[in-house]
């Protein structure tokens, strides 16, 4: 029961952290090591600087 | 089990709905709305949504979607479904179904709220749903791709000249909006104000202190943005400074226009990104504080369930009943510019195409559900007082007296005393003929909050509320102005190559100070037409935007018959049939109508008459030349987008001719059928015998 409720938790706050992006630069860790093994990852703040500049030229807000 | 809560949840709903069309002569709780339409959207989900998935998109489990096929790590992503419906829903919910809803009461609450519970189920949930389906076959393909692929070049181009001037009207009316709601009120052009120093902190502390740390940031900015909106309330008491944040309406639009322009050309992570965080973050919590509140206090609604003003002689914007309601509440019912959305980022972080339905038809209910109760938020004030601030000057008369007198005599009493109280309540200097739909929601949900969180904060909660419409008007702003600038960029690029490089400076000033221009100028002729403005530019916007789900809706259709699924088609037929009704309507009332009042042409004739004679009063005499200009632009405008719009539906009515005919026609371009590697199917609960393999669609 204690642990169900734990693990409700905590996958809420995973979600909250994956809406909001404040988990995108482990999630990209995760598949530079997976897909680009051997080559140097991008810094956190020339991640974030690439993520908000394509995440802002497309249309992601509405009436 | 499922048949069963069907039945259950059937019978509660139709009870709610019949109670709420019968209650007549007396007034309605708010619960009965909340009852209705949560039963109306869980039906509509769990049934109308999953036969759609199964039977007539014929989605597949096992098939891999676009973010797992093309996975780079950054735009194709496969992502879960409950994180996709959060973007989803952050991105498609702005301010629309706040101020449409509240337009929209004068009529009574029956009327919109019918629209937006029928409207949504039956047609903007489908359009999303539909749209971000066929965009997850086609790799995430946009709306007017998907057109120009499956129907030809002239729906592409249909598609492109839509979304541009739908983004352009669009902003224009948010801006006018925003500008009504800081007219004259320091405390909330400080509040307003002091977002933008806000974002601009965040968006620093985000990038060079704590980079990517989203989530602490937008925290820090929340506290500071509650911070701004009680120092707006110290300000105010202050005479010297007051005068510094109290303007006029044109001086708003100047500043508003300017910082427009800085927004377009500064780099995204100063003020957009922090910006769209805070906004987001508020318009969740807004949202989850106003169900909770709605719920513990259980309002009354005192307005009528129909005014008068049905037959037409509405004080906030003309028009009869049919099909106006249709029109004014777009963004809650059916919004095409959804389907850009759902064209766009969305269908690239789909994990599974059996996730549309939650996705798609889920967040468009629960918008819908925002705009119920946005409803609630209108109807629950005493009707006069809704239109003592809701009607502009030009229409109620100049001076508080004149005002109540002219609304009281519609049946609706009001008294200034009750006007000046509840200014004094609220912290403003007055609530007359402040049009535009933000100042009313205020004033709706401070009475809901402050009797549920704390009474005596009535005029900080109506402050913090007009701080959070403004704030994820000006994301729409900035983010809209930035989309319109990419798209025009990449239009002029056909006649000069360098105009279209997204990073050319020169470019980018020219081609933002065009956009901000364009809706700048709307924006500009809203703020000195003495009758508000809104009258005139919603409607518009309404028309233009539902005009674009038109354009998806037959996308969509023809799609659905070139893949062998006309006896389906009806289930985008319908709706796109209904809009192009109330959209042709509504359109050919605005242009040919004698009422000066509602006709486009007839008002600038009437104008120009009154001009001519001399019977107008010197300061409207001013402005009148260039009134008159613009009602023949918006003319103009109505007239050239029904035409594009009943263009695109002969083209598709000629493929669709075609294709049932057998003959050749634009090939499917939808990607190939691949399995499904990353998310075993048969470990998913997915039941895989409703989905084939060979389906196409």
């Amino acid at each position: 029961m204690y642990a169900q409720l734990r693990k409700w938790v905590a996958d809420f706050w995973s979600g909250i952290r994956s809406v909001s992006g404040d988990d995108a630069y482990e999630r990209y860790l995760k598949h530079h090591a997976l897909e680009h093994a051997g080559t140097v990852p991008l810094s956190r703040r020339a991640y974030y600087d690439e993520d908000q500049q394509r995440k802002w030229s497309g249309i992601n807000r509405c009436c | 089990m499922k048949k069963l809560l069907g039945v259950v949840l059937a019978v509660i709903g139709a009870f709610a709905v019949g109670g709420i069309a019968l209650h007549r002569n007396e007034p309605i709780n708010a619960m009965w709305l909340v009852v209705a339409g949560v039963c109306i959207y869980v039906i509509g989900y769990r049934f109308y949504a999953s036969w759609i998935q199964a039977r007539v998109l014929s989605a597949d489990a096992t098939r891999a979607t676009p973010a797992e096929r093309l996975n780079d790590g950054r735009d194709f992503v496969p992502t879960h479904k409950w994180v996709v419906f959060g973007h989803h829903f952050a991105a498609i919910a702005g301010p629309g179904p706040l101020v449409g809803p509240t337009l929209a009461a004068q009529f009574g609450y029956l009327p919109g709220t019918i629209w937006i519970l029928f409207g949504s189920v039956l047609g903007g949930c489908v359009q999303d749903m539909v749209v971000l389906f066929m965009s997850t076959r086609r790799d995430g393909r946009s709306l007017g791709q998907m057109a120009r692929d499956e129907l030809g070049p002239f729906g592409g181009f249909a598609a492109l000249i839509g979304t541009l001037t739908i983004i352009i009207i669009l902003i224009a009316v948010l801006a006018l909006v925003v500008v009504n709601a800081m007219k004259g009120s320091p405390w909330a052009t400080f509040s307003v104000f002091a977002t933008i120093p806000i974002a601009v902190l965040i968006g620093l502390y985000v990038r060079n202190v704590r980079p990517g740390r989203v989530m602490e940031a937008s925290i820090i900015g929340m506290v500071l943005l509650l911070i701004g909106v009680a120092g707006g309330g110290w300000i105010d008491q202050s005479p010297t400074l007051r005068s510094m944040f109290d303007y006029t309406g044109p001086q708003l639009a100047g500043f508003v226009i300017v910082y427009g322009w800085l927004a377009a050309i500064i780099p995204v992570w100063l003020l957009l990104a922090p910006r769209g965080y805070l906004s987001t973050f508020l318009k969740l919590g807004v949202i989850a504080l106003l169900a909770i509140a709605i719920v513990v206090i259980h309002p009354e609604l005192k307005m009528p369930a129909i005014t008068k003003f049905v037959d037409g002689t509405g004080p906030i914007f003309s028009g009869k009943v049919f099909p106006f309601v249709f029109i004014t509440i777009a963004c809650g019912a059916v919004s095409g510019f959804h389907a850009l959305v759902s064209s766009g980022t969305t269908p690239k972080l789909i994990g599974r195409e059996t996730d549309v339905a939650l996705v798609g038809y889920g967040s468009m209910a629960l918008e819908s559900f925002v705009a119920i109760m946005a409803v609630i938020a209108a109807t629950l004030l005493d009707p006069g007082v809704f239109f003592a601030i809701n009607v502009g000057a030009g229409v109620a008369g100049a001076d508080p007296a004149t005002a109540v007198a002219t609304i009281s005599g519609w049946g609706f009493p009001v008294t200034v005393e009750q006007m000046q109280d509840l200014a004094r309540n609220m912290g403003e200097h007055t609530l007359f003929a402040r049009t535009g739909g933000a100042p009313s929601l205020a004033v709706g949900m401070a009475s809901i909050f402050s009797s549920t969180f704390g009474k005596g904060l009535l005029a900080a909660w109506y402050h913090f509320a007009l701080m959070f419409e403004a704030v994820f008007i000006l994301t729409t702003i900035d983010a809209g102005t930035r989309v319109g600038r990419f798209m025009l960029q990449d239009f002029l690029g056909h006649f000069w190559k360098p105009m279209g490089r997204t990073s050319w400076y020169p470019s980018v000033l020219i081609s933002s100070a065009l956009i901000v221009g364009g809706w700048g100028y709307f924006l500009y002729v809203g703020v000195i037409d003495p009758n508000g403005g809104i009258n005139i530019l919603w409607p518009l916007f309404g028309i233009a935007n539902q005009m674009l789900a038109a354009i998806a809706l037959t996308v969509a259709t023809g799609i659905l018959i070139k893949s062998g699924k006309l006896k389906f088609a009806w289930v985008t037929g319908v709706p796109l049939a209904w809009l192009a009704i109330i959209t042709t309507v509504a359109a050919w009332q605005k242009v040919t109508s004698d009422d000066p009042g509602l006709g486009f042409f007839a008002a600038a004739k009437d104008l120009a008459t009154k001009l001519a004679a001399g019977a107008l009063p010197a300061a409207k005499a001013a402005v009148a030349p260039k009134l008159i200009f613009n009602q023949q632009l918006d003319g103009w405008l109505t007239v050239g987008f029904t035409i594009i719009v009943w263009l695109v539906i002969i083209d598709m009515v000629r493929v669709a001719i075609r294709a049932t005919r057998g003959l050749p026609t634009r090939a499917n371009s939808e990607a190939p059928y691949q399995s499904n590697r990353l998310i075993p199917a048969a470990a998913s609960g997915v039941n895989l015998r409703t989905a084939s393999h060979e389906g196409t669609l």
